[in-house]
């Protein structure tokens, strides 16, 4: 084992490749979830947007059509989701479920020409001398620009939350639905403009791996990132700013595993490989033991059916 | 305009009509999309609905797989939908069933080449056990920790499949394998192979044992406390509490039903219809059973008659793919369609739909 091969330059440098995608995700799921809606289908949304980005970005020759059309696919895969359970009032649970199993085989069908394909490289930010600064330059000014819009969108997200009017709004719909109807807030466009926007950046994300971070297209190539989204909601307790370092947290641990596994430690493959969802388990127990902090973070009408009665 | 009018009580005859509704729903949309892949639709849904039954080139083959391919998915569904009743959703079934397949095959290697009696009904234990014992780590996290069951159950399947690459790769790998992944064929192994009940039917034990399931889900549901209680908790979850049903009880029932059940579909199919342990052993049957449990509306009747229709949807795709050339991942979504369809038409059954024109006050 030669554990100097790892260099700190590039480990850190995956790690964001790594996170992006699933900060994406769970950004979008933590805007849904704040309006009281549990989507399951995450992974489902997520691998449409990969093929969606990835078909685009191979026929027009353009990363950055790809990654629209992925928003685009994304969003309107989550559409059918919304138009179930806010209008036809289905279970949230089931409907998600729904949504993963059918993402996962629309991905596959669409995908099939794709496999063994590849597609122009997403440019990196291009600084001159200032990418010439060892380290820094490289980690902190030499990525794409998807990884700066996700954390901008992190902030973003947190700031639409804290300070904006339809933050507020938003927050009460998933807080009491019944109190927000009475006021005369629209509840149900509310959520399906959340479902939507949650759908676009699981599409974004699913396309970063499939743009970016492979990148090639392969059947089921999320691997459970969707699910792994969900959990850093959990994780970073419906807040914008937790759920970035959750996401950096988890990037993290699948770098290093790789890197460890690529420097032929003497730790079994398999092992370093479910480690990520060990430790993605690991952290959900340490979060949810807490009995009354956990619940005092989730949206109180998270996942409930909203019916107006009058 | 239309608006919809909750109802007091669910409609039974909207429940028993929303499955057939979303199967002919599905043949449309399925038939749609199989016109946009350049296919004839009707000949698609013929291949995939008629001629594994009843066509005479390939029933003789389809016929007997029909019940090959329903045994896991029934048998898994009847454990879900327990779960599923009471609000506790299990949705690693996937994983469970590896970790009982391999539970089981580890018996049968461990024994190999003994002739001994006792060996196919331990492997049958220990397979359930396997299953068990999967499910009650999210069960003991939930009731410990207030883990969400639902990831971790569904994360534990990613787990599931690196212990199944590591059992097919290194510790269960047939010795005289030449180096190849996989393990013994136990089905060379009669000591411990599942084989046909009755020949030529694919009437195995692991779909004798689906049968049995169905009946003792049945008789749970609607002569024991136990059901009783599942079904207080699901349609209301404070008034179970206030009839003294523990919630952290349910809980680990729930899900080590469904547990040791996934892991005996899984030892079955090990010692049956798929021989060995090999990486690719799981085919997603766990996913499936949700979109049973579903169809069959949770009741073990209706999901004995879902899972039939599933299996007959994975041979009728199997097929369309041999003669139309028809991406297998085009069933996938068709299945994924036929839960969509059901979910949407379970509006009806409780909603009532209004046409009514809006009054001015």
């Amino acid at each position: 084992m030669d554990l100097s091969a790892i260099s700190p330059t590039l480990l850190v440098f995956a790690l964001i490749v790594a996170s992006t995608p699933i900060l994406l995700a769970a950004l979008g799921e933590l805007v849904a979830e704040r309006a009281g809606v549990l989507n399951l289908g995450v992974e489902g949304m997520m691998i449409t947007g990969a093929i969606c980005g990835f078909a685009a970005a191979f026929e027009t020759g353009s990363p950055m059509l790809g990654f629209l059309a992925a928003a685009v696919g994304g969003a309107a895969l989550s559409l059918v989701f919304g138009f179930l359970t806010q209008v036809l009032l289905s279970n949230q649970v089931a409907t998600g479920l729904a949504l993963t199993l059918f993402g996962l085989g629309l991905a596959a069908m669409l995908g099939q020409p794709y496999s063994g394909q590849s597609v122009p490289a997403t440019p990196r930010l291009d600084l001159g001398p200032v990418n010439d600064i060892p380290f820094i330059g490289r980690v902190v000014f030499g990525h794409d620009w998807v990884v700066y819009f996700s954390l901008a969108l992190a902030a973003a997200v947190w700031g639409f939350m804290k300070y904006s009017r339809a933050g507020l709004i938003l927050r009460a719909v998933g807080e009491n639905h019944d109190a927000a109807h009475a006021l005369g807030y629209p509840v149900v466009a509310i959520r399906i403009a959340a479902i939507a926007f949650g759908g676009a950046c699981a599409g974004l994300g699913g396309a970063y791996i499939s743009l970016v971070r492979v990148p090639s297209w392969t059947e089921g190539m999320t691997a459970g990132a969707g699910w792994i989204a969900l959990a850093i909601v959990v994780f970073g307790a419906w807040r914008a700013g937790r759920v970035v370092i959750g996401a950096y947290l988890f990037g993290g641990v699948t770098v290093l595993q790789l890197n460890l596994q690529a420097a032929g430690i003497a730790i079994p493959g398999e092992i370093l490989s479910m480690s990520p969802y060990l430790i993605t388990i690991l952290v959900l127990v340490i979060i949810s033991a807490d009995r009354s902090r956990a619940a005092l973070n989730a949206p109180a009408a998270l996942g409930r059916t909203f019916h107006a009665s009058s | 305009m239309i608006r919809l009018e909750r109802r007091r009580e669910p409609s039974r005859a909207a429940a028993a009509v929303t499955p057939v509704l979303a199967v002919v729903a599905t043949m449309v949309a399925g038939g749609l999309m199989f016109a946009l892949l350049g296919k004839n639709p009707v000949e698609a849904i013929r291949i995939i609905f008629w001629d594994p039954l009843f066509s005479e080139q390939f029933a003789s083959y389809s016929r007997p797989q029909l019940l090959v391919k329903a045994g896991p998915l029934i048998l898994i569904a009847i454990g879900l939908s327990l779960g599923f009743r009471a609000g506790v959703w299990n949705i690693g079934a996937e994983g469970q069933y590896i970790i009982g397949a391999i539970a089981g095959a580890a018996v049968a290697l461990a024994f190999h080449p003994a002739d001994l009696w006792f060996i196919f009904p331990l492997m049958i234990v220990a397979g359930a056990l396997g299953g068990f014992l999967w499910a009650m780590i999210p069960a003991i996290l939930k009731t410990r920790f207030n883990t969400n069951e639902i990831l971790v159950s569904l994360l534990l399947v990613y787990v599931a499949e690196q212990v199944l690459a590591a059992a097919s790769t290194g510790f269960l790998r047939n010795p005289d394998g030449v180096g190849f992944p996989g393990s013994r064929n136990l089905a060379q192994y009669p000591a411990a192979a599942n084989t046909e009940i009755i020949p030529g039917t694919g009437m195995h034990w692991g779909v004798a044992a689906a049968f049995i399931a169905v009946i003792a889900a049945y008789i749970l549901l609607n002569r024991h406390i136990t059901g009783f209680n599942i079904r207080l908790a699901g349609q209301s979850p404070r008034a179970a509490r206030f009839a003294g049903v523990d919630p952290n009880r349910l809980v680990i029932f729930c899900l080590g039903v469904s547990g040791a059940l996934a892991g005996l579909a899984g030892l079955f199919e090990v010692a049956g219809p798929a021989r060995q342990i090999s990486i690719d052993f799981n085919v997603g049957y766990g996913f499936t059973a949700i979109i049973v449990a579903f169809l069959g509306r949770l009741h073990p009747v209706g999901i004995l008659f879902a899972g039939l229709l599933m299996a007959l949807t994975y041979i009728g795709g199997e097929l369309a793919q041999i003669m139309l050339g028809l991406p297998a991942a085009a069933i996938q979504s068709f299945q994924g369609m036929l839960l969509f369809f059901l979910l949407a038409g379970d509006v009806l059954t409780n909603y009532r739909v209004r046409f009514r024109q809006r009054r001015v006050a």
